[in-house]
């Protein structure tokens, strides 16, 4: 077995461990933490003195088991999945992207802005590419400026993105506040072009629901981030950095280079995320529009361990959660799903190390 | 604005910063991360107003806004000492559950998803502009009793051998895990302390009342280097911001939204080192082995 030729305690290398291993090591994790989150489920639901068969019943009715309900969830994940593959690219090279909450705002402001300069009737396929720039260009902005001070002074990527948010997040409302709104709202005008078609439009059983074009885009964005990250040489570099930075330079790979292009990318991914809600629901840019998908996109990333298509599937758990908090909001309290969101990236981030640790164990046993 | 009441108003603000950006201090100074702040605070506030709606005392409800800080911060101890998680990860995710959780009981104890009913508070005497609320003289004692406690104490040196060099720590016989849950508890009670001012001020609990208040003591941390009387000082400056803001408010100079930008502006050209690099402790994020 691999692990007699590896030193003790080894991450797992770029293309060294079987994929029986690698799967082990990614999905027992998740495994757990739902097992975890259902039993903190079951006592938040008996606390309201309510049956958890019949309420997990109705979570799932109101999901999955309605074209409406589907559609929503596929609204909501369509937002994670951009959050969440931005957040696991950075974290692909090390790098902790904490600022998907303002990359995608002003991605979103971004895509907004265009949409509003360009011409009444310019058709959706020049439209949609270049609002998708800018909202590229925007979020990417945003993301570069922590990689360029990671690379220039070494300041932690975790805490300048942290403040970042702050900072851009009060631009961005004082822009919309102060200048561009519609009078008695926080929102920019409606835009003249780049509005997507709604799932709704293509089969009339989504009628209501916000799913949108942009849930095709995510998938698409998923699988260039996954030819990249696998099958690019830049992605290769990328993730060695993230593996071992020193041994990377030592190999010949600008570190700094890789964390540059590294977070600036994470920026542009999660500021692309901004055409769900502005070019496919609203058709407008509204302030706060971002509020807790760039946070949760962290639990996506971490959720689908770091891979394109884990990203997806964990999107899609946490679109679940948020829409079943409002199918069940008539006899448990929706909030009863912020506390599970938090309980699954608890117990995510304690099972990953605790999990590595076992398998290693027990496969040095078997191997002696 | 004569200069005392401007004084009054900025340490009223600065008090919940003081609190949480001491506790901050001892729990990275010992090598963990304190993006947590933010939710022991929020935590904090809501216990207190459960303690203090059900006793009706407010001494009552601060016991139970540090208990209700100390059960978060003991959850992101086990989850980076004992398990080893990302340190970052557990703070993202404390943050969330500290919201979900005060959303969650505030529906279940209060019925309501937006705000606690009225609870009572300390002092209220409108001569005494708040300076007779007993919290208020603790919050400014707070940092410099951290100070004592990290540079003057035996338990002080070993977080300080903890964050830099916990092989060494360990070597001479230090458990460096022990010093680390208990500066970690320490964060939590204090940051809750700072929640509990905020709620007991306010005398209710709201929807996440601390409004990125935690996020601000982290700055102070980092712009004050981790010292915890420079990061009063700074919890000073960034709680001046408030008070002058509303002071140019009639002039129209400066909008509001670039006033609230100044603490995160600091904090980012503080850890570019344009003026003096803030270094954090050298083993600050890393689990230890």
């Amino acid at each position: 077995m691999s692990t007699a030729t590896q030193p003790i305690g080894a991450k797992p290398t770029l293309a060294g461990t079987p994929w029986r291993e690698r799967a082990e090591e990614a999905l027992i994790p998740p495994v757990v933490a739902l097992l975890v989150a259902l039993i903190c489920g079951d006592l938040l639901i008996l606390s309201y003195g309510q049956s958890p068969a019949a309420v997990y019943r109705l979570l799932l009715e109101g999901t999955w088991g309605n074209a409406y309900g589907f559609g929503q969830v596929l609204y909501k994940a369509t937002t994670l999945a951009f959050t969440g593959l931005a957040v696991s690219f950075g974290l692909r090279a090390g790098l902790f992207n904490i600022g998907g909450e303002s990359q995608l705002a002003a991605g979103g402001f971004a895509a907004a802005l265009t949409g509003l300069v360009l011409p009444m009737g310019t058709p959706l396929i020049l439209a949609l590419p270049l609002c998708m720039i800018s909202a590229g260009i925007a979020g990417g902005a945003v993301g570069f400026v922590p990689a360029y001070l990671k690379t220039r002074f070494g300041a932690h990527e975790v805490i300048v993105t942290i403040m970042l948010n702050f900072i851009v997040l009060a631009l961005l409302n004082w822009i919309i506040a102060g200048h561009l709104h519609v009078p008695e709202t926080l929102h920019t005008p409606e835009i003249h072009a780049g509005v997507l078609p709604r799932l709704a439009d293509i089969d009339p059983r989504f009628h209501g629901s916000a799913a949108n074009l942009a849930l095709i885009v995510a998938v698409f964005v998923a699988v260039a981030v996954w030819f990249y990250l696998f099958r690019a040489r830049g992605g290769y570099e990328l993730r060695a950095v993230g593996l071992q930075p020193d041994a990377a330079e030592y190999g010949g790979i600008s570190v700094g280079r890789v964390w540059l292009r590294a977070l600036t990318f994470s920026g542009v991914i999660a500021g692309m995320g901004g055409i769900n809600y502005v070019l496919g629901y609203k058709h407008y840019y509204e302030d706060g529009f971002a509020s807790g998908a760039g946070f949760l996109g962290i639990a996506v990333a971490l959720v689908g361990r770091n891979h394109p298509f884990g990203v997806l599937v964990a999107a899609f758990f946490f679109a679940t959660l948020s829409q079943g908090g409002l199918a069940i909001h008539a006899f448990v309290p929706k909030q009863m799903m912020d506390v599970l969101q938090g309980v699954v990236i608890l117990a995510v981030a304690m099972a990953v190390p605790e999990v590595r640790r076992i398998l290693l164990s027990s496969r040095r046993m078997k191997d002696a | 604005m004569n200069p005392i009441s401007f004084l009054t108003q900025m340490i009223r603000i600065a008090i919940p910063y003081l609190f949480a950006a001491s506790g901050g201090v001892v729990a990275e100074r010992s090598g963990i991360v304190s993006l947590t702040l933010e939710g022991f605070m929020l935590s904090g506030a809501f216990a207190a107003v459960l303690g203090t709606n059900y006793s009706g005392s407010p001494w009552v409800g601060v016991l139970s806004g540090m208990i209700g800080g100390l059960i978060f911060a003991m959850i992101h101890a086990v989850a980076t000492i004992r398990y080893r998680a990302d340190q970052v990860v557990v703070g993202v995710a404390i943050n969330l559950l500290a919201i979900g959780v005060t959303r969650f009981f505030l529906k279940l104890f209060f019925a309501s998803s937006s705000n606690s009913p009225r609870v009572a508070g300390f002092g209220g005497n409108p001569n005494a502009a708040g300076f007779d609320n007993p919290l208020l003289w603790i919050g400014i004692f707070v940092a410099p009793l951290m100070a004592f406690v990290i540079y003057k104490t035996p338990f002080g040196l070993r977080v300080r051998a903890a964050g830099e060099h916990p092989e060494a720590a360990e070597s001479v016989g230090v458990s460096v895990k022990r010093v680390r849950y208990v500066a970690v508890a320490i964060s939590g009670i204090l940051a809750a302390l700072g929640g509990v001012y905020l709620a007991l001020d306010q005398h209710q609990f709201t929807d996440q009342m601390t409004a990125g208040r935690g996020f601000i003591a982290i700055s102070a941390v980092i712009f004050g280097r981790w010292d915890p009387i420079r990061a009063a000082l700074a919890c000073l400056l960034f709680a001046a911001a408030e008070p002058l803001q509303i002071q140019l408010q009639g002039s129209h100079a400066i909008p509001s939204q670039f006033v609230e930008m100044i603490p995160y502006a600091l904090t980012i050209i503080a850890l570019a080192g344009v003026v003096g690099r803030a270094v954090p402790p050298a083993a600050l994020g890393k689990a230890e082995g």
